[in-house]
C-alpha cells in the first residue's frame, strides 16, 4: 500500500492507467509522488478526518465495551445506604451513536407516532448534513471507519480495475431502494431498519458476536499460560485477564445465534477486499438517508476542468465512488466527504467549497421511477405477511419472553431497533437475539433464554439503555411492585413434575426456592414424607417438594436458571401472565373494591 | 512473464523449489517441536490442585490453642464496631490471630443482590470494622471478597461491603471466574471442585457469616454454609446432599477466626429475604474458632433446635460442639 506522508495513494505504475495516454497525465502522477497534492488544505483535511475516524470509531468501541455495569469503589464514594439506594446505573450514556442515529429517529417516529425522548438529538446529524452532505460517513461512522481503513488494507484489485470499480455504478441505488422499503414498512408500523442501520448492525455485530469471541479466545489463551507450574506466567495470566475484563467483558457472554451476526459482520467487510466500501456505496440505507438529506446541501464540489489532466489519482482514492475527476458532475449523494480527492490532486482541479458551481454538482439519487415502486410495494407487504402467519396472533411461541419494561408485542416491533443494547448490557446474559421467536419480523430482538441467565430483581439496566424506547425506562419499584406500583412480570414458571428431582426422583433439592426473590416467595414447598420401596427394607425420607403461585410469580427465570436439571430444566418460564400483554393472561383477576 | 511452456506456479512471486521447500518444512518441524516440547514441559494440569492422599482435605489457618481465651464468645450490643472489638479483646485480641505481613482473607456472605436492611448479607459495617482491625494489627494486605449467587457486580454494591471494605482499606476482589482452580477436597461426597483461589491461598482465613433461614437445612444458614461461597462449578448439584457437603466444605476450611452477625437476622424467606419484614434485630454477635458451636448458637437465635439440623449432628464431636459446655463458652452478653 503506497500511500506517503502526504495522505496520497500514488500506487506503483499508476501512469499505465491515466485516462488518456497523455504526457502531461503521466507528468501529473510523477508530480504527484513528488511533491503531493497542490491544495495544502486538502492535505491537511485528509488527516484532520483520519484522526476524527479514529476519535470516533474509539469513542464507540469505548462505550460498547462499557455497556456493562462495573461497581467501581474508591476513594470518597459513598456506601450503599440500609436501603441499598446503590444507584446502579451507567455513568455513560452509551446509546449516543443510536440516539444520533437520523434513520433510528426516523423510523421510529413514522412507525409508532412519536419520537422517543433522546431521539431529539438525531437533528444534531440531520440539520448539518442537509447544510454539508454526508460527512458523518467520511468523518464519524464507526462502521464507515472500519470500511476505510480495510479497504486501504492490502485490497485486492488496483489500478485500472480500482479505477473502472470507483466510477459511479448503477448498483449503488440499491440503497435507496432499501430504504424506501424500511421507511415504507416503518409506515405499515413494523421497523426493520436495525437489520442493515451500519450503527444498530455495529453494535449488534461487535457487542454480541466480536467482543464476545475474542474474550473467548483471550480468556483460553491466558487459561494455558496459567496452566503452567511457572509463577511467572501464572502472575502474566492473573494481569492479562485483569486487562481482558478491563477491554473486552468481565465474564464470559454467550448470544444466540451470535455466529451469524459474526459472520453476517466479517463477510460485509471482506467485501472491501473487491470493491472500495461497497456496503457504503450499495447498501447502507442511513448512507442512503444522508444522501437523501444532501441533496440541499449549500457545501460541494468545484471543479477546474480545464486543469484535469486525466491522471486519476482522485478515482483511485475515492471513497463513495461520488465521481471526483475533471469533466464529469460530482454526485453529492454519494460523496462521504473524505477529501481524499482533493487531498491526492497534483494539478488544482478539485475543491470544495461553499456554494459551489451547480455545472459541477450532481444531485439526487438516481432512482428509477419502476424500481421504486417495487421498493414500495416490497416494503407494503413486509407487515401483512408477517402478521399473516400464525406465530404472532396466534400459536405465538410460548418462549417469546420480553426484556422487564418491554411496551406490548405491536408497540414493541413498532420501536425495537434490533440493536443489540440491552443484550450487551443485561448482567446475567438473560437478554439474546432472537432467532424466530417472534416471526421473522422480530429477527434480532431482545429474548430472555432462562437457562443462561435470569432476570436480576433489582435490575433496571436493559431499559436504561434502550435508545427506542421499546423497552420503557423503569425504577427498581416497578420490579418489586412497591410503593403503588404495579409490579412488571415477564411470565410464568412451570414445574415439570417428571424431571423435578424431589416430584420424580424422591431427591431433595429445592434450588429454585432458594432462589426465588419474591417476598413471601412465589416457590413454597410442601413436606411430604416418602417411603422409598427401592432400597431394601425400605427407608422413610423427608423430602420438600415445590410448588408454584402463580399470582407471586414475576418471571424472572432465577427458578429455571438455577435448576440442576441441566439440559430440560425441571422448571421454566414462558410469557403467560406477562404484564404487558392485557390478552396474555393465565389467572382470573378480581377487581379489588368488590 | 512466463514464456511458453513454461509451468507457472499460482502464488506470487518467486516459484518455490524444492531446497526451499525442505528447509522451510524443517523450520517448521523444529520450531513446531520445540514449541510442543515446551508445552508438555510447562504443562502441569495438576498445577494448584492441592492433593492430600489419606484422609479428607483440610486447609488449616488456626492458630495454637490457647487455654486462657474461650474458644467462642457471645456479646450483645448494637454498635458493630464497639461490639466486634469487645469480642476479640476477650478472645485475645486480634494480634493473637493476624501477625503483621499477614495476607489475611475475609469471607463475608455477599451472595444476594440485596440492601443491608434485608439481611441477606453480612453487615457491611462489621466487615469494615474487621478489616480495619487486621491492617491495624499489620496485615501486610487484607482480601474481602465472595462468590455471590447474584451478579456479583450489584450484589458487592448493594451490600454496602465493596466500597465498606474499600474505605476500611482492603482489596476488593470480584469473583471473576479465571480466579476459580479446581482443587480436591478429598471429602465425603466433595471430591474435585472449582475453588474460588482468593479465599485459599492466604495466610489468615477470617469467616464472616450473617444468621439467616434456610429452607433446606431446616431452617438454618450461618457460619458452616458460608462457605458455599469458596465453590464455583454446578453448585446447584449440592443440594441434593446439603448436610454432607456443608460438612466436607467445613471440614475442608478451618478458618483463623469466624464471626457470626446476628445484629439484624432474617427469620423467613431465606436466604435472600428482599422484605423488610422478614428480619428481626437480634443484637448478637458471637466470634470464634469452633464453627459448629457457632451454628448451634445461630440455631438458638433463629428458635431452632440445633440436633435437628442435619450437618450440626453429623459434624457434632468431629468438627466442633453442637453442646456448648462441651467446649470453653464465654457469653457477655
Amino acid at each position: 500500500m503506497a500511500i506517503n506522508w502526504k495522505g496520497i495513494y500514488v500506487p506503483k505504475g499508476a501512469e499505465q492507467h491515466v485516462a488518456a495516454d497523455t504526457p502531461a497525465a503521466k507528468d501529473s502522477i510523477r508530480k504527484a509522488r513528488e511533491f503531493g497534492a497542490t491544495s495544502t488544505k486538502g492535505r491537511v483535511l485528509v488527516w484532520v478526518r483520519l484522526v476524527s475516524q479514529a476519535f470516533f470509531l474509539f469513542l464507540f468501541l469505548y462505550l460498547l465495551v462499557n455497556t456493562e455495569y462495573v461497581p467501581e469503589f474508591g476513594d470518597g464514594m459513598a456506601v450503599a445506604g440500609e436501603n441499598g439506594d446503590a444507584g446502579i446505573s451507567l455513568d455513560q450514556p452509551v446509546n449516543i451513536f443510536l440516539s444520533i442515529d437520523p434513520l433510528v429517529g426516523l423510523s421510529t417516529a413514522i412507525a409508532a407516532h412519536s419520537l422517543f425522548k433522546g431521539l431529539v438529538w438525531c437533528l444534531l446529524l440531520a440539520i448539518p448534513t442537509i447544510l454539508i452532505g454526508r460527512f458523518f460517513c467520511g468523518w464519524i461512522c464507526p462502521f464507515g471507519t472500519l470500511h476505510h481503513w480495510i479497504s486501504g488494507f492490502m485490497p485486492s484489485i488496483k489500478g485500472g480495475k480500482r479505477i473502472k470499480r470507483n466510477r459511479l455504478q448503477p448498483y449503488m441505488r440499491l440503497k435507496f431502494y432499501i430504504l424506501v422499503g424500511f421507511l415504507v414498512a416503518a409506515l405499515f408500523t413494523t421497523v426493520q431498519i436495525g437489520l442493515l442501520d451500519p450503527i444498530c448492525l455495529m453494535v449488534r455485530s461487535v457487542g454480541l458476536a466480536i467482543i464476545p469471541a475474542l474474550n473467548y479466545a483471550a480468556t483460553e489463551g491466558l487459561n494455558l499460560l496459567a496452566l503452567t507450574n511457572i509463577e511467572i506466567f501464572q502472575r502474566a495470566a492473573d494481569g492479562g485477564h485483569t486487562v481482558r475484563a478491563a477491554v473486552l467483558t468481565q465474564d464470559q457472554a454467550v448470544y444466540n445465534g451470535a455466529w451469524f451476526i459474526g459472520v453476517m459482520f466479517i463477510g460485509l467487510l471482506l467485501m472491501n477486499r473487491y470493491i472500495t466500501r461497497l456496503w457504503c456505496r450499495m447498501l447502507c440505507p442511513l448512507g442512503a438517508l444522508l444522501g437523501v438529506f444532501s441533496r440541499f446541501s449549500i457545501f460541494g464540489m468545484r471543479k477546474d476542468h480545464e486543469k484535469c489532466t486525466g491522471c486519476n489519482l482522485c478515482l483511485l482514492n475515492c471513497q463513495g465512488a461520488a465521481e471526483p475527476q475533471g469533466g464529469v458532475e460530482w454526485h453529492a449523494a454519494e460523496c462521504h466527504l473524505c477529501f481524499n480527492c482533493e487531498g491526492a490532486c497534483p494539478e488544482d482541479v478539485i475543491h470544495f467549497k461553499f456554494f459551489p458551481r451547480r455545472s459541477d454538482v450532481a444531485v439526487g439519487t438516481e432512482m428509477e421511477r419502476r424500481t421504486f415502486l417495487m421498493a414500495t410495494g416490497a416494503g407494503a407487504v413486509m407487515l401483512p405477511l408477517s402478521r399473516a402467519s400464525s406465530g404472532f396472533w396466534e400459536n405465538s411461541n410460548p418462549k417469546l419472553i420480553r426484556p422487564p419494561g418491554s411496551v406490548k408485542e405491536d408497540d414493541f416491533l413498532e420501536r425495537c431497533i434490533k440493536c443489540g443494547e440491552c443484550m450487551k448490557v443485561c448482567p446475567t446474559n438473560f437478554l439474546h437475539p432472537a432467532a424466530f421467536e417472534a416471526g421473522l419480523e422480530g429477527l434480532w430482538t431482545p429474548v430472555a433464554i432462562a437457562r443462561v441467565g435470569y432476570c436480576e430483581h433489582s435490575c433496571t439496566l436493559c431499559g436504561s439503555v434502550c435508545p427506542t424506547g421499546a423497552i420503557q425506562p423503569i425504577v427498581e419499584d416497578q420490579k418489586y411492585g412497591k410503593n403503588g406500583h404495579e409490579v412488571i412480570k415477564l411470565g410464568t414458571a412451570f414445574y415439570n413434575r417428571g424431571r423435578c428431582l424431589p416430584w420424580a426422583m424422591d431427591v431433595p433439592c429445592i434450588v429454585c426456592e432458594e432462589w426465588c426473590p419474591t417476598s413471601p416467595k412465589a416457590i413454597w414447598v410442601e413436606e411430604v414424607e416418602v417411603h422409598k420401596e427401592r432400597e431394601e427394607g425400605g427407608e422413610v425420607i423427608k423430602l420438600q417438594r415445590p410448588h408454584v403461585d402463580p399470582e407471586r410469580c414475576i418471571g424472572c427465570g432465577a427458578c429455571e436458571y438455577s435448576c440442576p436439571v441441566k439440559d430440560d430444566p425441571a422448571v421454566y418460564i414462558t410469557n403467560i401472565g406477562e404484564s404487558r400483554e392485557p390478552d396474555n393472561q393465565l389467572l382470573l383477576k378480581v377487581i379489588p373494591q368488590y | 512473464m512466463a514464456k511458453a511452456g513454461e509451468i507457472t506456479s499460482p502464488y506470487k512471486g518467486d516459484d518455490i523449489n524444492r531446497r526451499d521447500f525442505m528447509k522451510v518444512a524443517a523450520g517448521g518441524l523444529v520450531a513446531g517441536g520445540a514449541f510442543t516440547a515446551g508445552g508438555v514441559a510447562l504443562y502441569d494440569r495438576e498445577n494448584r490442585i492441592v492433593t492430600q492422599k489419606g484422609k479428607g482435605m483440610v486447609r488449616d489457618y488456626r492458630v495454637p490453642d490457647d487455654p486462657k481465651y474461650p474458644e467462642v464468645v457471645q456479646l450483645q450490643g448494637s454498635d458493630p464496631v464497639q461490639t466486634l472489638t469487645r469480642a476479640l479483646e476477650a478472645m485475645g485480641g486480634i494480634r493473637r490471630f493476624v501477625e503483621p505481613g499477614d495476607r489475611v482473607a475475609i469471607k463475608p456472605n455477599i451472595g444476594w443482590d440485596r440492601a443491608p436492611k434485608h439481611a441477606a448479607n453480612t453487615n457491611p459495617v462489621l466487615v469494615a470494622a474487621m478489616v480495619e482491625l487486621c491492617l491495624k494489627a499489620g496485615a501486610e494486605e487484607v482480601v474481602v471478597t465472595d462468590a455471590s449467587c447474584n451478579d456479583a457486580n450489584r450484589a458487592y454494591n448493594r451490600s454496602g461491603i465493596g466500597q465498606a471494605a474499600y474505605n476500611a482499606g482492603a482489596r476488593v476482589l470480584l469473583p471473576r471466574k479465571d480466579r476459580f482452580r479446581e482443587m480436591v477436597l478429598a471429602g465425603r461426597m466433595l471430591d474435585k471442585w472449582p475453588v474460588y483461589t482468593p479465599l485459599v491461598f492466604a495466610d489468615k482465613i477470617i469467616n464472616m457469616a450473617i444468621c439467616k433461614h434456610h429452607n433446606l437445612t431446616n431452617g438454618l444458614t450461618a457460619v458452616m454454609k458460608n462457605w458455599y461461597g469458596i465453590l464455583g462449578g454446578q453448585r446447584n448439584l449440592l443440594h441434593q446432599d446439603i448436610h454432607t457437603s456443608i460438612y466436607d466444605l467445613t471440614n475442608f476450611m478451618r478458618p483463623t477466626l469466624a464471626v457470626l452477625d446476628a445484629f439484624r437476622v432474617l427469620t423467613r424467606n431465606g436466604p435472600q429475604g428482599g422484605s423488610f419484614s422478614d428480619t428481626a434485630i437480634k443484637n448478637v454477635l458471637v466470634v470464634g474458632t469452633d464453627q459448629v458451636a457457632m451454628d448451634s448458637i445461630a440455631a438458638d437465635i433463629l428458635g431452632l433446635d440445633p440436633r435437628t439440623v442435619g450437618y450440626l449432628t453429623m459434624s457434632d464431636g468431629d468438627l466442633g460442639q453442637i453442646d456448648l459446655k462441651k467446649i470453653r463458652f464465654k457469653n457477655l452478653s
